[in-house]
């Protein structure tokens, strides 16, 4: 009985991580740049949205995580735009998009299926069996079956570490974040990397979101992320600015969602529920406020570049 | 017409304009091969403009460029990389967290198989250095290595690109005399390899020292460009001001009465919670100029911090006429009577977008006849801050002018003119003098000696060595946040401090074979 607990306890804590791991992969590359995006929040909202609309146009899943990386990679170009070309203040362009997500996502909603608060069901990614890691009795159970998300999450770590720290692109990349006039004085072209840093990571919040409606589930929800993607912003901080790290954060957050599932259908009693439901979001305010770790973000983190 | 091939670069008639000013007018330029040219003014006098439009950071509006005598345009550091120019920045352009390897190949780094090929960068940085002589050790992280071994990353940073034409924009500014004496060994051994280097400066000496040929500017335009051996630094000086320059300060023997401030085992943490602060004491008197020398980052900035009661003090007492003054804030600090020029003007010293006359009231805006029932008098405090431009010549329109108009020099005299007017008894003066023009620079100069003789206490915080050497009676050395030493101004010659300045107790400094690292 505990055994199995324990397992099931670990198997959700990947799933829930999932969706957590992309998004902060994706704050990952666009603050090492130096670009503040809390619009992954919105950004994964508004994949999560367009994801459900792919795969119900088209009855294929796969269509609909394109759709979603598209315009997750759309709406960071936004604000891409916004912050490196206008120079606006990064934090008050992420808000906007994220208010604008909330509004977006619900008239469209209205609009197409003319229902408020869920969209109908629609086909969901299937899951990936691993062929001889799922006869492995226990790791097998916790890792041997899960929404391509998972998998996908834990391989695209692997690759943005390689990316960030093994590449030239990564060297100029981080160049970038800690101190952009001297990249520019080697001839890197600031502005071109930050773009695509920031794009990177509307790619990556965009998957994100595609895992929220037809990954978890087979339907999109009004604001179905609820604060996942600041969450995903503290899994980074947490992690440090890496992606390994990001990795580590993201899957205790998970672990703590997973718990906090967990507890509610074991019906313990003792801890009111509501309690439970906010061990995610304290675990984050503790880790933001540094009270775990402090670490230092890249020195040029949101601040805008100009060119003398 | 003009394809000299002796020549690595000839600017002709480059002007530059910015709103407002014209901050190169039909400047004429020339780099022989192989020399060293010193290139003289003061500051905003328009040399590093002059220099950023050779290498792409600024564009030119008139005028022409010609590279070993080809003509060419440069419209980014790209290009002028290509051209063979290097530029080695006041402020270095190094990534801190970041290898010095990685540092020198960033931006054309060695790959193999997608990736940065690390053994390659190692072997190719280590090969470099040890074909100029410029020691580095490659695989440190920038932010733990000395400001000189950082300058040298820097111009190798600019060899690995193949630069045969190197600007130098101030590069003794951060270093100990001992330091400076190697960077000049390095740049007559890199002319030996047949590099070029042009060198910016407004440090008479140096010009002297080291460069063949030296080119002098002042405001804007050209003065004249002349073989070093034939010219004396009086005659330099006087090219680069426009009239004849006092360089001795003149001043009597100090009498010193009781003490005033005493700083006992002081310790601080500084931004980033480190040790800035590590025991450090000293003594200021009545009637003495007290100076602290060192190189930047040694503490200098979080003492003036703790004194003026802007940054925690962790450890240890400061107490000022006897009374114990540590847990003061700055408010009563100030009227314990501390006067105190911050080393960033534009930071701390004055609000940028405030008119003169209210940056003159800064910290006695609450007081009578400024302010009386919680409403300011503003004809009072026009009133005064009038007869405070006058005395102090700033050079202004009028008391109306915004603070940030204002020219450096003028800048700090608004400073001066507010903290001495509250007639303190120990004056705090950080780089009283930095970024300031020669006229502003014997006027402050003045101010703090007239300051001393008027029996009150200074502590001069500078990284200027001249400035310390000719001003103070007694001088302190700072270093890791602790004082090495104090010497009498007679007995402190630059060599000694130098040494002292990179950590050596003044008893080994005294001995010859340290090589003042």
């Amino acid at each position: 009985m505990l055994i199995n607990n324990i397992i099931s306890l670990l198997n959700t804590s990947l799933r829930m991580a999932a969706p957590l791991i992309l998004a902060a992969l994706g704050g990952v590359f666009s603050e090492r740049s130096g670009v503040i995006n809390i619009a992954l929040e919105g950004i994964m909202l508004i994949s999560a949205f367009m994801a459900m609309v792919g795969s119900y146009l088209t009855g294929n899943p796969w269509i609909g995580v394109l759709a979603a990386v598209f315009f997750g990679g759309l709406v960071a170009a936004v604000h891409a735009f916004v912050s490196i070309h206008l120079k606006a203040n990064q934090v008050v362009s992420g808000t906007a998009i994220n208010i604008f997500a909330a509004g977006v996502t619900s008239f469209m909603l209205r609009v197409m299926f003319e229902s408020a608060g869920q969209s109908p069901s629609v086909t969901k990614v299937k899951d990936w069996t691993l062929p001889i890691i799922n006869d492995i009795p226990i790791l097998g159970d916790i890792l041997g079956k899960h929404t391509p998300f998972v998998y996908i999450s834990l391989i695209l770590v692997v690759f943005s570490y390689w990316l960030l720290f093994k590449t030239p692109f990564g060297l100029r990349v981080r160049s970038v974040g800690e101190h952009p006039a001297a990249a520019d004085s080697v001839g890197i072209n600031v502005y071109k990397i930050r773009y695509i840093a920031v794009i990177m990571s509307g790619l990556f919040a965009g998957l994100a979101g595609a895992s929220l409606s037809i990954g978890l589930l087979d339907l999109f929800v009004e604001n179905m992320t609820s604060g996942r993607g600041f969450i995903a912003l503290a899994a980074m901080i947490f992690g440090k600015w890496t992606p390994q790290g990001a990795l580590l954060a993201a899957l205790l957050f998970g672990f703590a969602d997973a718990l906090q599932m967990l507890a509610q259908t074991m019906g313990l009693s003792f801890i009111p529920r509501q309690f439970l439901l906010m061990a995610p979001y304290i675990l984050t305010i503790l880790a933001l406020a540094g009270v775990i770790g402090s670490a230092n973000p890249p020195a040029a983190d949101g601040e805008s570049y100009e060119k003398e | 017409m003009h394809e000299d091939a002796n020549f690595a670069v000839e600017m002709i008639n480059i002007t530059k304009r910015f709103p407002g000013v014209t901050a190169n007018d039909k400047i004429n330029f020339q780099l022989k091969k192989g020399e060293i040219h010193a290139l003289l003014g003061e500051n905003g006098a328009g040399k590093s403009t002059l220099m950023k439009c050779l290498y792409g950071l600024y564009q030119h509006d008139e005028g022409q460029i010609f590279i070993n005598g080809k003509k060419v345009e440069i419209s980014s550091p790209n290009i002028a990389i290509k051209y063979g120019i290097g530029m080695v920045h006041q402020h270095f352009m190094l990534v801190p967290p970041f290898t010095v390897a990685e540092n020198i190949v960033l931006g054309s780094e060695p790959t193999k198989n997608f990736m940065i090929d690390r053994k390659k960068t190692v072997e190719e940085v280590n090969s470099l250095s040890k074909q100029y002589g410029l020691n580095v050790d490659s695989q440190s992280a920038v932010q733990d290595i000395s400001v000189g071994m950082q300058q040298r990353v820097e111009i190798l940073k600019a060899l690995y690109r193949g630069a045969n034409i190197l600007i130098l924009d101030e590069p003794t500014a951060v270093l100990t005399p001992q330091e400076v004496d190697e960077l000049i060994d390095i740049m007559k051994s890199l002319t030996d390899e047949g590099k070029s280097i042009i060198f910016i400066t407004h440090k008479l000496k140096e010009v002297k020292a080291i460069a063949d040929r030296v080119t002098v500017i002042r405001n804007g335009k050209l003065i004249d460009t002349v073989y070093t051996k034939d010219t004396t630094t009086n005659e330099l000086a006087k090219m680069m001001v426009g009239r004849e320059v006092i360089l001795e300060v003149d001043k009597d023997k100090a009498e010193p009465g009781e003490v005033i401030l005493e700083a006992a085992d002081l310790y601080a943490k500084n931004n980033r919670g480190l040790t800035a602060l590590n025991g450090c004491s000293f003594n200021v008197h009545k009637g003495e100029i007290l100076g602290i020398a060192g190189v930047e980052g040694n503490g200098q900035s979080e003492l003036t911090e703790v004194l003026t009661g802007l940054r925690k003090l962790e450890k240890g007492a400061v107490k000022l006429k006897g009374k114990n003054i540590s847990s003061f804030s700055t408010r009563d600090i100030i009227e314990n009577g501390v006067g105190h020029i911050p080393e960033d003007r534009q930071k701390r010293g004055l609000v940028l977008e405030f008119t003169i006359f209210e940056n003159l009231i800064l910290g006695n805006h609450y007081k009578f006849p400024y302010a009386k029932n919680g409403k300011m008098n503003y004809n009072k405090i026009k009133a005064s801050a009038r007869k405070l431009i006058k005395d102090f010549d700033i050079r202004t329109p009028s008391e109306n002018v915004m603070a940030k108009s204002l020219s450096g020099g003028n800048q700090q005299k608004v400073i001066l003119a507010r903290e001495f007017a509250r007639d303190p008894d120990l004056l705090l003066a950080a780089q009283p003098t930095r970024g300031v023009d020669v006229g502003a620079i014997e006027f402050i100069h003045s101010k703090l000696i007239e300051q001393r003789d008027a029996g009150k206490a200074v502590l001069l915080i500078s990284l200027e060595l001249d400035e310390i050497l000719s001003l103070c009676d007694r001088i302190a050395v700072i270093y890791e946040g602790e004082i090495v030493d104090i010497l009498e101004q007679e007995e402190a010659t630059e060599e000694k401090l130098g040494l002292m300045m990179a950590g050596a107790e003044n008893d080994k400094a005294k001995g010859d074979d340290t090589d003042g690292r």
